[in-house]
């Protein structure tokens, strides 16, 4: 039947289509339509009807809040046949609002119940007006007794013969045009209520992207958490080993060979200076006790190792999520080394605060400003990562300083 | 003197444990895991007990608690937590109640074998040990205040008694006289209105307290 290659619209089939040939096909796929339309919407609006009836005598029933989620359960059902009349006799392809979204799902409701209903039962009454009138006037000069009269003339004569032809071709031709116009007045009430709005299906899409770019960062920060693991159980332990192994030697073998003892000397304090570089670079990745204790312990230990003598403040009465602490920890640390690389400072001063449903970050240098947020990557960087979390910052660095880094992460409440 | 040896790291448990065999300390037991390290704790009552910090079966601070748990139940028994990063909060959970008998060090040190073994004997004489890097992160969280006050060197003097140095040691540390030392210490003590204290330890305690205090 009429189904067209997926690259023409339908829409632009059913309501701007021209053509004579094209015309009859619409003519025939619209009344397929209308008809097959009848029965089943009798059959879906009585269902969910009958579904919103047990709703409603349950009402103030702890069982009624469960039957108003059946009728939006029927009603899905219903939009997915309705889907296939659509799909199969018009070509149409519904996109169903997915069940998540309630206000669709209620919309889908009064589709069924109303608006399709109405356009099925009251369209199909009057095809069938026309297709039995067009019939009447072709049929009635044939199954006429001869001689039969009517209004004082023979049905058979030529006159009223091809008067009744010509009403009979003009009924059948209003019926054809009623069901374009059928289809199309469904086509468009099914897209309008069975289908997601453009605004709704924006906002599901930004719910989503928002949904997998959290998953996103949570994987990234799994994944340097296990990382930091796997150093901590395996090279870390084994270089501690090492340098403990040499330590012992240096101590024990006091009466061998200088040189040999030199060289035990010298791995020994190579060994130490691994050691404490891995332990930066794991501490880097994530620092343990973040997880353990929160912001405030994490954020002394970087403060305490910052070159620049740094003052730290911190008031988080509840913690935040891991992520959001995570992303508060990392730009305190980075602003924290752009300050010791960059700022010429001789102190920071740190203050993180929660406000509700924000975390406040507050960085403050007296070094000689002229920060770019655009030139370096470490801003650039920092950027990024409060991007992650949809939080805001800014940066004040009036050349000569002092230089004022402040974020604004949200948190959940 | 007996110690009992808590540490995951099968290499570096049996390292511990040769290097204390070899050292004249008698291990008595070495475990894998907290609870473990607890109950022969338990039975055995050693000197000391040495515990890592994370450990199974959450790696978090398992140690951190059993040490806790051990400082409650035994306070004649010495502990020393070892932790592959010193945390300041750590350090102060564990020094909260009492400070005699306890240390807390960075595992690293015990590369320095010597260091590593003298201090064992400061905690298990009574001690206290603090890593320097959990005294320099104990020595930033004043805001401002009288700490400001003390010269530098006033507060190098500071961070080597809150690891609970003698005097003789911290000038050794210095390369400066004892009573140079003895002079920077009554400073630091009247800059930081804090009551005299004679033994190492006691200083430790009054030191700690003093830091301990966090702003609001």
């Amino acid at each position: 039947m009429g189904r067209q290659p997926a690259t023409v619209t339908c829409r632009d089939r059913y309501l701007y289509g021209g053509g004579m040939q094209n015309g009859i096909r619409r003519a025939w796929d619209g009344t397929a339509h209308t008809v097959a339309g009848f029965p089943l919407a009798v059959v879906t609006g009585s269902l969910v009807l009958c579904a919103g009836l047990f709703a409603m005598v349950t009402v103030g029933h702890p069982v009624g809040k469960t039957y108003r989620n059946d009728i939006l359960a029927v009603s899905r059902f219903c939009s997915v046949i309705q889907r296939s009349r659509f799909s199969a006799l018009l070509g149409v392809e519904l996109k169903l609002a997915p069940a998540a979204s309630r206000r669709a799902a209620w919309r889908g409701v009064w589709y069924h119940v109303i608006a399709g209903f109405l356009i099925s039962v009251i369209g199909f009454s009057l095809l069938v007006s026309l297709w039995s009138a067009a019939g009447a006037a072709v049929l009635l000069p044939v199954f006429n007794p001869p001689n039969g009269r009517m209004l004082g003339m023979r049905l058979s004569d030529p006159l009223p013969w091809s008067g009744l032809s010509i009403i009979a071709v003009l009924l059948g031709y209003a019926a054809a045009k009623l069901a374009i116009g059928l289809a199309a007045l469904d086509v468009q009430a099914a897209q309008a209520m069975l289908q997601l709005s453009r605004a709704e299906e924006l906002a599901l899409r930004v719910q989503d992207l928002t949904e997998s770019r959290a998953d996103v960062v949570d994987a990234a920060d799994a994944e340097r958490r296990r990382i930091e693991r796997d150093l901590h159980d395996g090279a870390q332990q084994r270089l501690v080993s090492l340098a403990m192994n040499l330590g012992m030697a240096r101590a024990t073998l006091t009466d061998v060979d200088p040189k040999a003892r030199e060289a035990i000397e010298h791995a020994h304090d190579e060994a130490k200076q691994a050691l404490t570089e891995l332990r930066q670079l794991v501490r880097g990745l994530h620092p343990a006790v973040l997880e353990d204790r929160g912001l405030d312990a994490a954020l002394s230990g970087i403060a305490a190792r910052s070159p620049v003598k740094t003052r730290l403040n911190v008031d988080v009465p509840k913690r935040p999520s891991a992520t959001v602490e995570a992303v508060a920890y990392f730009v305190i640390s980075e602003a924290l080394t752009n300050v010791a690389k960059h700022a010429q400072a001789k102190a920071v001063d740190i203050e993180v605060r929660r406000r509700g449903d924000l975390l406040l970050i507050e960085v403050r240098d007296d070094g000689r400003g002229g920060a770019d947020p655009l030139a370096g990557t470490g801003l650039r960087g920092l950027a990024q990562r409060i991007r992650s979390v949809d939080g805001s910052w800014s940066v004040e660095s009036p050349l000569g300083g002092p230089t004022v880094i402040r974020v604004e992460l949200p948190c959940e409440s | 003197m007996r110690v009992v040896i808590g540490e995951d790291s099968v290499l570096l448990r049996e390292g511990l444990v040769r290097l204390l065999d070899t050292s004249g300390f008698e291990v008595v037991a070495a475990a894998g895991e907290a609870e473990t390290t607890l109950s022969k704790v338990e039975e055995l009552q050693p000197d000391l007990v040495i515990l890592d910090v994370r450990m199974p079966p959450s790696f978090t601070d398992e140690g951190l608690r059993a040490a806790l748990v051990v400082r409650r139940q035994w306070p004649a028994i010495a502990v020393l937590v070892l932790s592959q990063y010193v945390e300041e909060r750590y350090a102060t959970e564990l020094l909260s109640g009492h400070t005699s008998r306890v240390g807390y060090l960075l595992k690293d040190r015990v590369a320095d074998v010597g260091e590593f073994l003298e201090a064992l004997r400061r905690v298990a004489a009574g001690g206290t040990v603090l890593d320097p890097e959990v005294v320099s992160q104990l020595l930033l969280r004043r805001r401002s205040g009288p700490l400001d006050r003390l010269t530098k060197r006033e507060q190098e003097v500071l961070a080597l008694m809150a690891e609970g140095r003698s005097n003789l040691a911290i000038a050794t540390a210095l390369f400066i006289t004892e009573s140079a030392v003895g002079k920077h210490v009554n400073n630091i003590f009247t800059k930081l209105d804090l009551p005299p204290a004679d033994s190492d330890h006691r200083r430790v305690l009054a030191v700690l307290q003093h830091l301990n205090e966090r702003p609001k």
